[in-house]
């Protein structure tokens, strides 16, 4: 007789989760809902959690980080804390209403629904998926497709609850909303949220989303957001990641854009142990323009892995990007963009640039930027650097009595500037040169409270 | 202020200077010249302390300390300044940052309080008209988009506003056309004193009409081979360095 135990995949212990919790987990939604999340199930029992075989996960092994035991949130558990003890947002020109998801869940239990002036909505996804059927149905699970990702199959049939923010056509919302995922708990959890933003045609708004880890546990989170954003509309978002070092999370971002829409996105990633950033972009019609940059900063044993994947489908679309990190001690990264100009998408203007520098030998970055044209008349660049710190630049500051910390610090900063300049909300794009500076001098270690006032 | 005695020093394990000696006093001016390949810039990144170069022989006292002993930045807030043959460019960093950071750093070193932001621009004011340097560039970054002239203005607008005792210059006449070597010569001769010293590198005699040297010593195959007064700059002009190279041991 063999005592050996039998390895189980996570693949079929969250199978099993799903079928043991199916009561839990499709209470509280509405039954199209439910019908996508049988879909979503089935889907993820084909796809599996992505592992090193996998051409865009090669430098990130998710199978291992999702094979862990942490408790799930099936249902919205409130950990008491009051919110102003830890959040001083003294970001000026936010918008006072501040969004909260503790462990994926919306976090103001009694009030799941905000109208804004003008028919705009915020509020909980779940609440808005009963509430306003129509809208949701119309575009939810439209845009984060299952057919091909894994997690984003998984997300979809765990998901409950996450951020629904509705803008109306012609509405502008003309403060930044911002949303504040915060991760809490006394013992080691999953979250799976899910977000939906629609902007109408002709609508603008800006969105902040900031990630905290404000308990000392490990903690996965597999997110999902899906972004409409309709005809000559106008989107600037800005994730800033900043979590601590036992955290790991998977972002999965999809953005439609309409005929002649703009958006800038910025993530930036502060910190946190192993980071993986999927952004999607389909500019699904002409005359769009997208921006999409990323900073991330990493130290020790931290990862990061950015995945970027811009479809350009209809002509005369615009898309640039720029990613850039530094990597200290001995933390590895990846970046992989595929630029895609289809067959139609004539004057087609796409760059995208990933700069990176290395701190020391230790550190690895793994970059692969690709362009994919099938389109004749079109206007493409891309390119990747790996490098060290100038050391021409260095020795010039020197001579001029700056010691060499502070000269190895303007450099850092310099390079990380070109992404923050990039950030379209003013009062944020100060608020984050000021914490990468923080950042690079070493002073914002950890982040398991928020007494640093980072947002 | 600066004494220099049998100084040897290598790069990559070649020896590039091969014994060199002299002295600056204060309110002197020395000028180094030679052909190309002879040592200067080397001898000018030794001063100013890169790594690149090891000290293998000699010694070098500034104002009785080891100079060696000091790193770049101790030695620019000792008073040290090296103007740049070729100014780097450092995309990103504002030239009013930098100055500032260097400003306050050196006042640091000194045991004094940062200078307040009005006094800063007020002092970048003064200092930037005596090269005539376009207010437009102080916004930009350190010396990119700069022409060759303006990186050299540039340099000795640097050297105004830091103060040094003992200003190294390396070619800064190199790619000036005359208007502009007027202009940054000017700014030496106006920021010159009893008490500092320069130490003015070129290959051309030119320069050294607008910047009077008291010394001129002639620098050959990592020795000074010949030093003397400021008619040995026009001697040279004249001749060339062939008749001093003759009977050189080498």
């Amino acid at each position: 007789m063999s005592l050996e135990e039998v390895k189980v995949e996570p693949k079929q212990k969250f199978l099993d989760i799903y079928q043991e919790h199916i009561n839990d987990i499709k209470n509280g939604s509405p039954d199209y809902i439910n019908e996508i999340r049988e879909k979503a199930i089935k889907q993820f029992e084909i796809l599996g959690i992505p592992d090193k075989k996998d051409e865009n996960y090669k430098y990130t092994d998710l199978n291992n980080e999702f094979d862990n035991g942490y408790k799930m949130y099936l249902s919205p558990k409130n950990i008491k804390f009051e919110v102003n003890d830890i959040f001083t947002c003294d970001v000026p020109d936010l918008n006072t209403k501040v969004i909260l998801l503790l462990n994926g869940w919306y976090y103001d239990r009694e009030n799941l629904i905000h109208e804004l002036p003008g028919g705009a909505i915020i509020g909980s996804f779940q609440a808005a998926a009963k509430r306003y059927p129509e809208l949701v149905k119309k575009h939810f699970a439209n845009y984060a497709k299952m057919d091909k990702e894994g997690l984003v199959a998984m997300n979809t049939a765990f998901s409950q609850d996450g951020v629904f923010f509705y803008v109306p056509k012609g509405v502008v919302i003309e403060k930044p909303i911002q949303i504040i995922n915060i991760l809490m708990d006394e013992e080691e959890g999953f979250t799976q949220h899910r977000n939906l933003f629609i902007l109408e045609d002709n609508s603008e708004a800006s969105i902040v989303v900031c990630d905290h880890t404000l308990s000392r546990p490990n903690f996965l989170t597999n997110s999902v957001s899906e972004i409409f954003v309709g005809k000559n509309a106008d989107l600037k978002y800005s994730r800033m990641q900043n979590e601590h070092n036992g955290s790991k999370q998977v972002s999965n971002l999809y953005l439609h854009q309409e005929r002649d829409s703009r958006v800038n996105a910025n993530t930036i990633s502060l910190h946190g142990g192993l980071i993986r950033n999927n952004v999607h972009v389909m500019l699904g019609g002409e005359g769009c323009e997208n921006t999409t940059t990323g900073l991330y900063l990493t130290d020790k044993g931290q990862h990061i892995d950015n995945y970027m994947y811009m479809d350009h489908a209809y002509p005369n679309c615009t898309s640039n990007q720029l990613f850039k990190g530094v990597l200290d001690d001995f933390a590895t990264g990846a970046f992989s963009g595929k630029v895609l100009v289809r067959k139609d998408a004539q004057k087609t203007q796409a760059f995208q640039s990933n700069n990176n520098i290395l701190l020391t030998d230790d550190a690895d970055i793994k970059t692969k930027p690709q362009l994919e044209i099938y389109a004749d008349d079109v206007k493409c660049s891309h390119g990747a650097t790996v490098g060290q710190l100038d050391l021409d630049a260095l020795f010039y500051m020197r001579t001029r009595g700056i010691p060499k910390k502070e000269a190895k610090l303007l450099l850092m900063s310099a390079f990380a500037y070109d992404v923050i300049k990039t950030i379209q909300v003013p009062a944020l794009q100060e608020r984050i040169q000021d914490l990468v500076d923080k950042r690079l001098r070493g002073e914002l270690s950890r982040c398991n409270s928020c007494q640093m006032h980072c947002c | 202020m600066l004494s220099i005695k049998n100084l040897h020093a290598n790069i990559e394990g070649k020896e590039i200077l091969k014994g060199i000696d002299f002295e600056v006093k204060a309110g002197e001016v020395h000028a180094i010249m030679g052909p190309n390949g002879s040592g200067k810039s080397t001898l000018a990144s030794v001063l100013a302390g890169r790594e690149i170069f090891e000290v293998t022989e000699g010694k070098v006292d500034y104002f009785e300390k080891d100079l060696l002993e000091m790193t770049p930045e101790e030695r620019a807030s000792e008073g040290i300044f090296l103007g740049f043959q070729y100014p780097i460019e450092i995309p990103g960093v504002s030239m009013v940052n930098f100055m500032k950071t260097a400003v306050n750093q050196q006042r640091k070193h000194k045991g004094l309080e940062p200078m307040s932001s009005s006094d800063f621009l007020k002092l970048m004011r003064e200092k930037k008209d005596l090269v005539e340097l376009d207010a437009a560039l102080a916004s930009r970054s350190v010396n990119e988009g700069f022409s060759g002239g303006e990186k050299k203005r540039n340099e000795i607008f640097q050297m105004a506003m830091l103060e040094p005792k003992l200003s190294i210059l390396d070619e800064t006449d190199s790619g000036l056309d005359i208007d502009a070597l007027r202009i940054v010569a000017n700014g030496v001769n106006k920021l010159k004193s009893k008490d500092n010293a320069t130490i003015v590198i070129t290959h051309y005699q030119r320069l050294l009409d607008y910047i009077v040297p008291d010394f001129v010593h002639v620098l050959y195959n990592g020795r000074i081979i010949k030093s003397g007064g400021k008619e040995l700059a026009l001697e040279l002009e004249e001749k060339g360095y062939d008749w001093l190279k003759k009977g050189v041991d080498l």
